[in-house]
C-alpha cells in the first residue's frame, strides 16, 4: 500500500473509481441536494472534510481500535465531525445550511466517508489516508457538481442562480422541465452518467453474474419418466 | 495485537474517543452558538424589511431594521397592545406550544391547518409606531406538503395589502414553490382584504384563470392546493380569530383623522 502515489490516491477516485458513479454509495444525498449548484458545491465541500478529516483521526488511532468495538470508533468519530461541520455552517452559511437542512446531518450514514475509513484509513498511515478521503469527496463533489449543473439548468434556467435560459415563469421563452426539480431526475442524470463513464473506460462493466440458458432438464425428466 | 481487544483496552478507547469527541462537539457549539443566534436574528429582521419592499440589496439589515420598525405584542381577542409582553423577548411560536398562552382550534375553526394558535402575537410596525406606514404580521399554515410560514405587510389603513412572502415553506419547486417568485409576489401589492367597514369578513383569496378586482391574486398554475392553503391561511389570520380586531382599529382611526 505504501506504493500508491499521492496523485493516484486523490485522483482515481474522482473518474476512474469513482463513489458514485463505480461503486453506487452515496446515492441518497446526491438525490437529495442536487437541485440547484451552489448547494451541491456546499455539501461536496462538507463531504470533502469530513471524509477526509474522519479518515485521518481514524488511522491517527487505527492501531489501538479494538477490532470489536471498531465499527463504532468510526462513527462516533464521523458523526462527531458531522455534528461540527454543521454547526460551522449554521454560523457562516446559514442560508445554506437551512436549504441543506437535514442532509448536511445526514453525511453520517453516508456510505462512503464509513466505507473509506474501513476499507482503506484502518490500513494505511494518516496523511495517505487524508488524501484518499480528499480524494473520495472529490469524486463524490464532482457528481454532485455535474448533475447539479444539469437540474440547475434544466429545472430552472439558471447556473449558480445566474440566468442563462430565462424560464417563462420570469417572462422569458423557455418552458423549465420539472421533473429536474425532484429528486427522481437525479436518478436518470446519474444513471446516463455511468453509462457513458464506462463508454469510455469498459473495463468498470462489470461481468455479468449469471446467465439464463435453456431448460435442458425438462428433456431428460420426461424421458425418465417414460 | 491481542492486547486491543482485551475488555480493559476496549473500556479505555471507548471511553477516551467518548469524551474527546464531546469536548470537541460541545466546545464547537458553545463558540459559535452566539453567531448562529445572530445569523437567525438577521435572517428573521431581513424577511421582515423584504416583505416592506423597502429593503434594497446591499442596505444593511441590521441599520435598516432599526431605523424603521417598532415591534409591538397584540392580543388577538381584543387588538389591543400588551405592554405586559416584551416585544424583543416574545417568542409567539413557543407560545403557540404552551397550553397556557394558547389555545386548541378544532374542526371548522382550524381552516389554516395550524392546530393551536397563541393568544398574542408580535406584529412590526414600520414607521411612525402610532400611526404606521405599514403593519407586518406573521402568518402560517399548511400548504400541500407542510407548514408554510410567512409575513404579510399591510398600509396603515388594515386594508390595503402591501407583499406577502414566505420565509420557509416546502411546497413542489417549480409549482407551489413559486410563491416565492418575484413576479408573483408583486401581484398582491395595491390588493384589498376587506370589503368597505365589514372587517370581519377577509374578501382576499387567490382564483384561476384570470384575476380580476381588488380582491383577487391568480393562483399558482398547477399548484391548486398551495394556493388553497395560502387563500385558507388569509382567511383565518385576517378573520376574527387573528388579526382582524386590530385591523379595524386602524380603519376607525384613519377615518376619524380624515
Amino acid at each position: 500500500m505504501a506504493t500508491d502515489s499521492v496523485k493516484d490516491v486523490v485522483l482515481s477516485p474522482v473518474f476512474k473509481n469513482n463513489p458514485i458513479a463505480l461503486q453506487v454509495l452515496g446515492i441518497c444525498s446526491a438525490l437529495a441536494v442536487t437541485n440547484s449548484m451552489s448547494v451541491s458545491l456546499v455539501m461536496g465541500l462538507a463531504v470533502i472534510v469530513v471524509t477526509a478529516f474522519s479518515s485521518m483521526f481514524v488511522s491517527l488511532i487505527r492501531n489501538h481500535i479494538p477490532s470489536s468495538i471498531r465499527i463504532i470508533v468510526q462513527m462516533t468519530i464521523i458523526a462527531s465531525l458531522v455534528i461540527v461541520v454543521d454547526q460551522v455552517l449554521r454560523a457562516y452559511a446559514y442560508d445554506m445550511s437551512k436549504q441543506l437542512s437535514v442532509f448536511v446531518g445526514l453525511i453520517i450514514t453516508n456510505c462512503i466517508v464509513m466505507g473509506r475509513a474501513e476499507a482503506y484509513a484502518m490500513q494505511n498511515g494518516p496523511v495517505m489516508s487524508f488524501l484518499d478521503g480528499v480524494g473520495n469527496g472529490l469524486g463524490y463533489a464532482v457528481i454532485l457538481l455535474i448533475v447539479g449543473f444539469v437540474r440547475e439548468l434544466l429545472g430552472s434556467g439558471s447556473v449558480f442562480g445566474l440566468t442563462i435560459l430565462p424560464t417563462v415563469q420570469s417572462g422569458g421563452w423557455y418552458v423549465p422541465n420539472g421533473l429536474m426539480l425532484l429528486p427522481p431526475s437525479a436518478f436518470f442524470v446519474i444513471g446516463l452518467m455511468i453509462w457513458v463513464l464506462r463508454w469510455f473506460n469498459p473495463e468498470q462493466i462489470e461481468k455479468t453474474e449469471y446467465r439464463i440458458v435453456a431448460n435442458s432438464k425438462a428433456k431428460i425428466k420426461e424421458t425418465a419418466n417414460v | 495485537m491481542a492486547s486491543n481487544n482485551s475488555i480493559k483496552k476496549t473500556l479505555i478507547v471507548a471511553f477516551s474517543l467518548c469524551v474527546v469527541c464531546s469536548v470537541v462537539v460541545s466546545s464547537a457549539a458553545v463558540v459559535l452558538k452566539p453567531k448562529q443566534v445572530q445569523n437567525q436574528e438577521l435572517d428573521r429582521k431581513s424577511n421582515i424589511l423584504q416583505v416592506t419592499q423597502l429593503y434594497k440589496p446591499g442596505d444593511d439589515v441590521e441599520e435598516k431594521y432599526a431605523e424603521l420598525i417598532t415591534p409591538r405584542v397584540v392580543d388577538l381577542k381584543t387588538g389591543e397592545y400588551s405592554d405586559d409582553l416584551d416585544p424583543d423577548s416574545y417568542d409567539q411560536f413557543d407560545a403557540a406550544r404552551d397550553p397556557a398562552t394558547s389555545r386548541t382550534l378544532s374542526g371548522e375553526d382550524d381552516i389554516a391547518g395550524i392546530g393551536r394558535q397563541e393568544n398574542y402575537s408580535t406584529v412590526y410596525l414600520v414607521g411612525d409606531p402610532d400611526d404606521p406606514e405599514q403593519i407586518v404580521m406573521p402568518i402560517r399554515g399548511q400548504g400541500l406538503w407542510g407548514l408554510m410560514e410567512g409575513f404579510l405587510s399591510v398600509r396603515g389603513d388594515g386594508n390595503t395589502i402591501v407583499g406577502l412572502s414566505y420565509y420557509d415553506q416546502s411546497e413542489t419547486p417549480g409549482l407551489g414553490g413559486e410563491v416565492d417568485n418575484p413576479r408573483w409576489k408583486a401581484k398582491w401589492d395595491g390588493k384589498k382584504i376587506y370589503e368597505g367597514d365589514d372587517f370581519q369578513d377577509p374578501q382576499i383569496q387567490l382564483v384561476k384563470g384570470g384575476a380580476s378586482g381588488e380582491y383577487e391574486v391568480d393562483a399558482l398554475s398547477g399548484a391548486s392546493l398551495t394556493s388553497r392553503g395560502v387563500t385558507n391561511m388569509l382567511r383565518f389570520w385576517l378573520s376574527d380569530e387573528g388579526y382582524a380586531p386590530y385591523l379595524a382599529r386602524f380603519h376607525d382611526d384613519s377615518q376619524g383623522g380624515a
